[in-house]
């Protein structure tokens, strides 16, 4: 590890991925993630990779599908209207088995939406987005350090599981600048594949990477192993942060920016008297269900904080069973919610359940 | 400790640059820090902030709802922004382009007329910086002890003349007395 430096999150995922042994990009520019092309488009020709303003999201993400199925570590990046149209590709990705990284700094929706922070892309993220029988490793990161740290994550778990992996980002983390620690560079990665597409030389039998399966039978036997590798994801890859949980009574759950918010509203509360933690999901999927389900055997009530009209809060009542109260606190639309926004709803929470 | 500061006026005055600096100063402090620009569809004459959080614990929320420390460069900024600083924050107003004083009886204000010193004294477009000069005076999150650095780290290095005329701006501000 460096020394630490003050980067934007956006660049520090577009340093963090070089140094993961990415060395292809393709994107189309969008506000709020811009910069994270622009760092690629000035990196990626010095170190003998590819950077491709492509001429729309939709050619950008076939063009990772085609490098995906050569084997190398590859990427994309955008914000919400831009991943909308990604979503075909995205599918195919999934339905070929390959690796790769998209990025979605998150903006508001729906439609073209505004450009100022948001988190309502959860569903889209999280229960496919595109058609079909299909998970992404979701990350979600909340800092800066984040940014760089889950990216290198994300490319490898996309390799060892063979599924694309998703970064889900948002306008204020992508935008804001903290000091980062990088890790030391690696080597392009490109180990032998059984299954990459890179000319067989006339010395093997040629690899073929489709996701097209007209016999039935064929592609149910194929999502159903692609879905014992979802098992193997979720039993292995879950990750959150719990934050003053050992003796709460009240459980706030939130993502990326909305956690570090809620965390200011738990330590002020905590202030008041209030018991109450922070389970903070790393991987929104696979989801802290287990995680969940055992603070429910002893936290009196959940606060699920988003900036959506409400998403996530359907995954904390699932992974609760419902079997305590879960409320909501929610911004939408590039508004964020206050600490004390959050504080008055931990206080609602409490209170209702004491009166 | 921790120290929220909102940084606001138009596009163009350096409202960011400021920030970037007060950044970069508690990065060499070993400091724990975040900054946030605002990144609406603003553009020169446009408005513009910037949240700095210096903390000597990891930064929770990034977003200064509520600063202890207001710098202020345009009069629709002191508007807008004055009733949300803290009870006994720290307001510093650039005079020369702000009309009226701070209405709030419990804030402490400094006026620093800081775009006429900036243009008498040959460092046009660095009010910014004297604003910053004098915060670095009056408030105690922070000391005048390793600016060169901080400024260094700031400009480009395709422009290394700027760093003294940021360091004259800065001292300009640090020494000016009402």
């Amino acid at each position: 590890m460096g020394k630490k430096v003050l980067m934007k999150g956006n660049e520090a995922i577009a340093e963090a991925a070089i140094r993961a042994g990415c060395r292809h990009y393709f994107g189309y520019p969008i506000t709020p993630q811009t910069e994270l092309a622009a760092y690629m488009a000035k990196r990626m020709p010095k170190i003998g990779g590819t950077f491709l303003q492509a001429e729309s999201e939709i050619a950008a993400i076939n063009m990772v599908y085609g490098v995906a199925a050569t084997g190398r570590r590859v990427m994309t990046s955008s914000s919400s209207p831009g991943v909308s149209l990604k979503q075909e590709g995205i599918s195919y990705i999934a339905g070929s088995d390959l690796p790769c990284l998209i990025v979605n700094v998150q903006r508001g929706g729906p439609g073209l939406g505004g450009i100022q922070p948001s988190q309502s892309d959860y569903f889209q993220a999280t229960k496919g987005g595109g058609h079909g029988d299909y998970h992404l490793i979701v990350l979600a990161p909340s800092s800066v350090q984040e940014m760089a740290d889950l990216t290198g994550l994300a490319f490898d778990l996309a390799d060892k599981y063979l599924v694309p992996s998703m970064l889900l980002a948002d306008g204020t983390i992508g935008q804001m600048m903290e000091p980062v620690e990088l890790a030391e560079g690696r080597e392009p990665v490109f180990t032998e594949k059984d299954w990459a597409v890179t000319g067989t030389k006339g010395a093997r039998k040629h690899h073929i990477v489709n996701s097209l399966y007209l016999v039935p039978e064929e592609l149910e036997a194929k999502n159903f192993e692609r879905f014992a590798r979802y098992a193997e994801i979720e039993k292995n890859e879950v990750r959150y942060e719990s934050f003053m949980m050992e003796d709460a009574e009240y459980c706030v759950v939130a993502f990326g920016i909305a956690a570090r918010i809620s965390k200011n509203a738990v330590v002020a509360a905590r202030k008041e008297g209030l018991k109450v933690g922070l389970i903070r999901p790393i991987t929104l999927w696979p989801f802290p269900k287990q995680v969940l389900a055992d603070a429910a055997k002893h936290v009196k009530g959940f606060l699920s904080v988003e900036l959506s009209m409400g998403q996530m809060v359907e995954d904390v009542k699932l992974a609760i069973d419902c079997s305590r109260k879960v409320a909501l606190c929610r911004r939408t639309g590039g508004m964020i919610m206050s600490p004390d926004e959050v504080l008055e709803q931990i206080r609602l929470l409490a209170g209702g359940d004491n009166a | 400790m921790t120290t929220e500061i909102l940084i606001a006026g138009f596009g163009g005055q350096g409202i960011l640059f400021a920030g970037k600096f007060l950044a970069n100063k508690g990065l060499l402090e070993g400091r724990h820090l975040s900054w946030l620009p605002s990144y609406g569809p603003e553009m020169r004459g446009g408005t513009a902030n910037c949240s700095v959080v210096l903390s000597d614990d990891p930064v929770g929320s990034p977003i200064v709802n509520t600063p202890d420390v207001l710098i202020v460069m345009n009069l629709p900024s002191l508007d807008k922004y004055e009733s949300a600083v803290v009870p006994g924050g720290k307001v510093f107003v650039d005079s020369t382009l702000i009309g009226r004083p701070v209405e709030r009886a419990d804030l402490t204000p400094f006026y620093v007329p800081a775009t006429r010193l900036a243009q008498e004294n040959g460092v046009p477009g660095l009010a910014n910086m004297i604003m910053v000069g004098k915060v670095l005076r009056e408030c105690d999150f922070t000391s005048f002890d390793g600016i060169e650095d901080a400024v260094r780290s700031v400009v480009s290095a395709k422009h290394p003349e700027m760093l003294d005329v940021n360091l004259k701006a800065l001292r300009l501000g640090y020494d000016y007395q009402d």
